[in-house]
């Protein structure tokens, strides 16, 4: 796949913007579809399941569990990630998944497991963007 | 589901398979020049002229319409699905169905890629508000090794496999490697040395990734009918399939079984009318060591969490009971980054008899086998010197 070639951070489309404000702010916002009564990501003006156009944007509990992880040992220099850095996929509390970074707890296999519960907190990385990032409950 | 798609059951054969005339470190020569000779080799392996080709399936360019250029061909069918490195192995259906539909009669499936040493390569990047650099770039996760990685150590939570097993693959395929001249890395090695070697990502060693090289690879098909005039033993195409599940690793359906080969696999069997126990030889994509082992499962060659103890005890290496990856596969013969038409080219030599020190004795039935994406694809295809 691509290799960047300089500091990329997410530039917002119309339709995902409200995430990334949300973020910026330090909220964690999820689209909602009122027809299926279920959360969606990533966000559509549309939801993927039944194609229905009555979706709503809603606040997040901002907890989940990693459901896996890898232990990036070359990360793109251009990201500013520590190295090695862990990325994982989070299943929130909301039955959506998205891919974060892990902190909080050292880039050792021996200190993460799946399920372990997670919460979410925002990292600023530029004027306009702040990206999710989760660590483990319970630790500061 | 329509069932007209078994109507395309031995249509087609492979009758020319060609590579490059280099592969591996190739920085005198561009990705266009690496599509020509595999063109080349794979015409004079058909019995075939440049002219008679009337369809052009290739893939990995901004557009479809430059390799037919280069090579000086006016494909009046052509092709550039994009799904990643199993695209060529869709092309094989693409083709069997453009033939059987009667738009065209001999199809050119070419790939060539300057893979390491990037010359004469389309741009690849991420554009800035793609999704991808919204909801994974940020996080690292531009390199395969990232996504193949998630898949692997949910597998682990889930099923108890282990490092030593995704190792066992990497050795299987080094032994088949060594019986292969064109194959890039032939020393042998062993459990410890791929569980030694540095980490890239965990839980991926060195030598549970991929090479990166240069090559081209080219197939040639054709309907049965005409394969019968022509000098090479006809390999049929007997089933085929694919599936697209998703595109951004994050919003893979199941991280621990690989839902688009098991569609594409289920689809291909019933094609081709038989079962895995038939299969004498499986050429699987190995971008990773994980890979094999969730195509293993999801085409039904053992149950799902058990593919780590399938390929325990070497039984994928030669003399084994699971003759895979026989050219040495991806992690040791070459990987140009969209290696699925090297799972073509070896099936049907090995279903010709042409392997010499690494031939399957006696191969009648093959699979190939290959991801596109980051689990994003699959295809399927089953082959076969028996009509």
């Amino acid at each position: 796949m691509a290799e960047t070639s300089r500091v990329l951070l997410p530039k917002p489309t119309p339709e995902t913007r409200p995430f990334w404000d949300s973020a910026k702010a330090g909220r964690l916002v999820l689209p909602f579809c009122d027809d299926c009564a279920r959360f969606f990501f990533y966000p559509r003006p549309f939801c993927p399941r039944c194609f229905s156009g009555r979706v709503r944007w809603q606040a997040a509990s901002g907890r989940g569990r990693l459901h896996t992880f890898v232990i990036h040992h070359r990360p793109p220099r251009n990201l500013r990630l520590p190295t090695p850095c862990v990325i994982g996929i989070v299943e929130l509390e909301e039955g959506v998944r998205l891919m974060a970074n892990i902190v909080g707890v050292p880039a050792d296999p021996g200190h993460l497991r799946c399920e372990m519960p997670l919460v979410a907190e925002f990292e600023d990385a530029g004027d306009d963007i702040a990206l999710p990032r989760f660590r483990p409950v319970g630790v500061p | 589901m329509s069932s007209g798609y078994r109507s395309l059951r031995r249509r087609v054969a492979i009758v020319g398979v060609g590579e490059s005339d280099e592969l591996g470190k190739l920085p005198h020569k561009s990705a266009l020049q690496l599509h020509m000779e595999a063109t080349r080799n794979a015409l004079a392996d058909a019995g075939l002229a440049k002219s008679e080709i009337d369809a052009v399936f290739t893939s990995g360019r901004n557009t479809a319409a430059d390799v037919p250029e280069y090579l000086g061909i006016k494909p009046r069918f052509v092709s550039g699905t994009q799904v990643g490195g199993c695209s060529f192995i869709l092309h094989l259906e693409h083709a069997a169905a453009a033939i059987h539909a009667g738009l065209c009669e001999v199809a050119l499936i070419t790939h060539g890629e300057s893979g390491f040493s990037r010359v004469g390569m389309p741009q690849q990047r991420w554009g800035d508000d793609s999704v991808n650099n919204q909801f994974e770039v940020p996080f690292g996760a531009a390199a395969p090794a990232v996504g193949y990685g998630l898949v692997a150590t949910r597998h682990m939570h889930e099923f108890g496999t282990t490092s030593e097993q995704l190792a066992e693959v990497a050795v299987a395929t080094r032994k088949w490697a060594a019986l292969n001249p064109r194959a890039l890395m032939r020393d042998p090695i062993t459990v410890d040395d791929v569980l030694s070697s540095p980490l890239v990502c965990w839980p991926f060693h060195l030598l549970d990734c991929c090479l990166v090289t240069d090559g081209g690879g080219a197939v040639i098909v054709t309907s049965a009918e005409r394969a019968r005039d022509l000098p090479k033993k006809p390999v049929y195409v007997l089933g085929t399939g694919e599936c697209v599940t998703h595109q951004m690793v994050s919003q893979m359906p199941s991280f621990a079984r690989w839902e688009a080969a098991v569609v594409s696999g289920a689809r291909a069997f019933e094609m081709a009318g038989v079962k895995p126990s038939d299969i004498d030889v499986a050429e699987l994509y190995d971008a990773f060591t994980i890979v094999p082992i969730l195509a293993l499962e999801a085409l039904g060659f053992c149950k799902p969490g058990e593919g780590g103890s399938f390929v325990s005890g070497q039984r994928t290496a030669p003399g084994g009971a699971f003759p895979m990856n026989t050219n040495g596969g991806g992690l040791s013969y070459t990987h140009t980054g969209m290696y699925g038409i090297f799972t073509i080219i070896e099936a049907v030599r090995q279903l010709r008899g042409e392997c010499g020190p690494r031939q399957v004795p006696g191969a009648k039935t093959a699979i190939c086998h290959g991801t596109g994406g980051i689990w994003s694809a699959a295809a399927t295809a089953i082959l076969s010197t028996e009509r």
